[in-house]
């Protein structure tokens, strides 16, 4: 088995030897940085995180997330982005020409779309836009999801890891901030992408996840 | 049976998935009447008088048995009682809450139980300590533990796992501990109706896209001891026929895979 990072649960004593506490980290009552997650450390040049091995999507501004239309309204569309909250989508903020009452045509029940995080309130309610490059109604493909902390693990460092499923799967990918995947290509190979990404998904605490995703991901095409 | 946590399916996973039916896959590239990897460990509670714990795929269905003497039903003053109860744990999955039992929960329940009852798994006769007063009485208790698609057939293999395992704690009415008469062992096999393809073992998302549901639990002599149908949709009498076969032959497989 691999060399697995540190795992730790909430109320755990995190070394403030490891740098400066941010995410994930409070300071108790006798003054000491505790973690608050059932989770790994996560340690990097601007401090330490502690990263949970599950739980909701955060949604942060700018964030470009995929959602699942629920309902549609006269002018919104109320949209299910993993959060505690469901979002909103309002017409204004798609680039179609759209006309109140009439937005069903662009957007139906349990359509995903590919947006962004435009606005964010105290509690963490959310708007999201259509209008930007790149964002976009979801069509064909296939849609996977992951807890969305472990978001960072599948993409990997500058997108590593997720090009390097797409060139080895020979796959579309889009990867929401909240742990929604979409994919496209033939069938078979999104059923390997799936599968590549749920081993990813299970294996996040691991070292040296990518070198041996390299290897897998070899293996697999030479069969 | 419970639909997505907010109700809605996705349009991209719907196509996909009869997308690949068309091509007579399944959307996790199982073959249309393959049944997903189980795993079962016996005796997982070591204080039940029986237990097993059966993950199929990404469902996880915990069996435990408890027996105790009781007071026979008077309509059946020979025969021991076996009850059966399932439990939906709201951890789960986001629609199941905790309470008194709800429609989903007492469906399962029953077909369970009527799979093993029917089947003459469990001798009710040898259960007599004394005629009309006193026998054994089989609870059997299953909690689901995480849920995506076919309950009905994870709990027949838990329940039934947890029964042949199980033992009479005889020692307490001055007897001696012995095993559970078991004999038949029922299978069940769930099939789904999508589109016009029907499918063995269905998942979540199968479970939801599927018009009509039907299960059919058989013994290895081929006989069909329970059958159930549910959701809206129809099937045709060829169907049902096809279907008992699928449910014969795959169900045959699984007693040799698990239970042999």
């Amino acid at each position: 088995m691999a060399e697995i990072k540190q795992i730790v649960m909430p109320g755990d004593l995190i070394s403030e030897e490891l740098g400066k506490p941010r995410n994930g980290v409070y300071k108790n009552s006798d003054g000491k940085y505790c973690s608050s997650y059932f989770g790994i450390i996560q340690k990097n040049e601007q401090g330490v995180d502690i990263v949970p091995f599950s739980g909701r999507y955060v949604p942060r501004r700018g964030d470009k997330v995929i959602g699942k239309v629920l309902e549609v309204g006269p002018s919104m569309w109320p949209i299910d982005i993993n959060s505690t909250y469901n979002t909103l989508l309002h017409m204004n903020d798609t680039p179609w020409r759209t006309t109140s009452g009439d937005i069903k045509r662009f957007l139906g029940v349990g359509d995903y779309v590919y947006a962004k995080v435009m606005t964010l309130n105290e509690i963490k309610e959310s708007w999201i836009t259509l209008k930007d490059v790149g964002l976009r109604k979801l069509e064909g493909g296939h849609i996977t999801s992951i807890p969305a902390p472990k978001v960072p693990r599948i993409i990997g460092k500058g997108g590593s890891m997720v090009n390097m499923i797409k060139d080895a799967t020979n796959t579309r990918i889009v990867v929401g901030q909240n742990g929604l995947i979409w994919i496209d290509g033939t069938p078979e190979d999104v059923i390997e992408a799936i599968a590549a990404i749920s081993i990813v998904e299970q294996e996040a605490h691991t070292v040296g996840l990518t070198d041996r995703m390299e290897k897998y991901l070899k293996e697999r095409s030479v069969k | 049976m419970p639909r997505d946590a907010l109700g809605v399916l996705s349009e991209i996973k719907r196509s996909f998935i009869t997308k690949q039916l068309k091509e007579g896959k399944r959307g996790d590239g199982r073959g249309v009447l393959d049944f997903r990897e189980a795993s079962i460990t016996t005796n997982y509670v070591p204080r039940a008088a029986g237990s097993a714990m059966v993950q199929l795929g990404k469902t996880r269905v915990l069996a435990g048995v408890k027996i105790e003497s009781g007071e026979p039903f008077p309509d059946t003053p020979n025969s021991g009682v076996l009850t059966t109860n399932v439990e939906l744990l709201p951890m789960a999955f986001p629609t199941f809450e905790a309470g008194p039992p709800n429609e989903t929960s007492i469906e399962i329940a029953r077909v369970v139980d009527r799979g093993i009852r029917e089947s003459k798994m469990i001798d009710t006769q040898k259960l007599v300590i004394e005629p009309g007063k006193k026998v054994w009485i089989v609870f059997v208790d299953i909690n689901i533990m995480d849920f995506d698609g076919n309950l009905i057939d994870a709990c027949t293999l838990a329940a039934v796992s947890a029964l042949r395992t199980a033992y009479i704690p005889a020692s307490k009415e001055g007897g001696k501990d012995m095993p559970l008469p078991v004999d038949q062992i029922p299978v069940s096999v769930t099939m789904v109706k999508i589109g016009d393809e029907i499918v063995c073992d269905p998942d979540l998302e199968e479970e939801q896209l599927g018009s009509a549901r039907l299960t059919v639990t058989t013994t290895e002599d081929g006989h069909i001891r329970a059958m159930q149908k549910g959701d809206s949709g129809s099937f045709t009498l060829d169907e049902i026929k096809k279907a008992i076969k699928i449910s014969s032959d795959t169900g045959a497989a699984l007693r040799k895979k698990y239970f042999s």
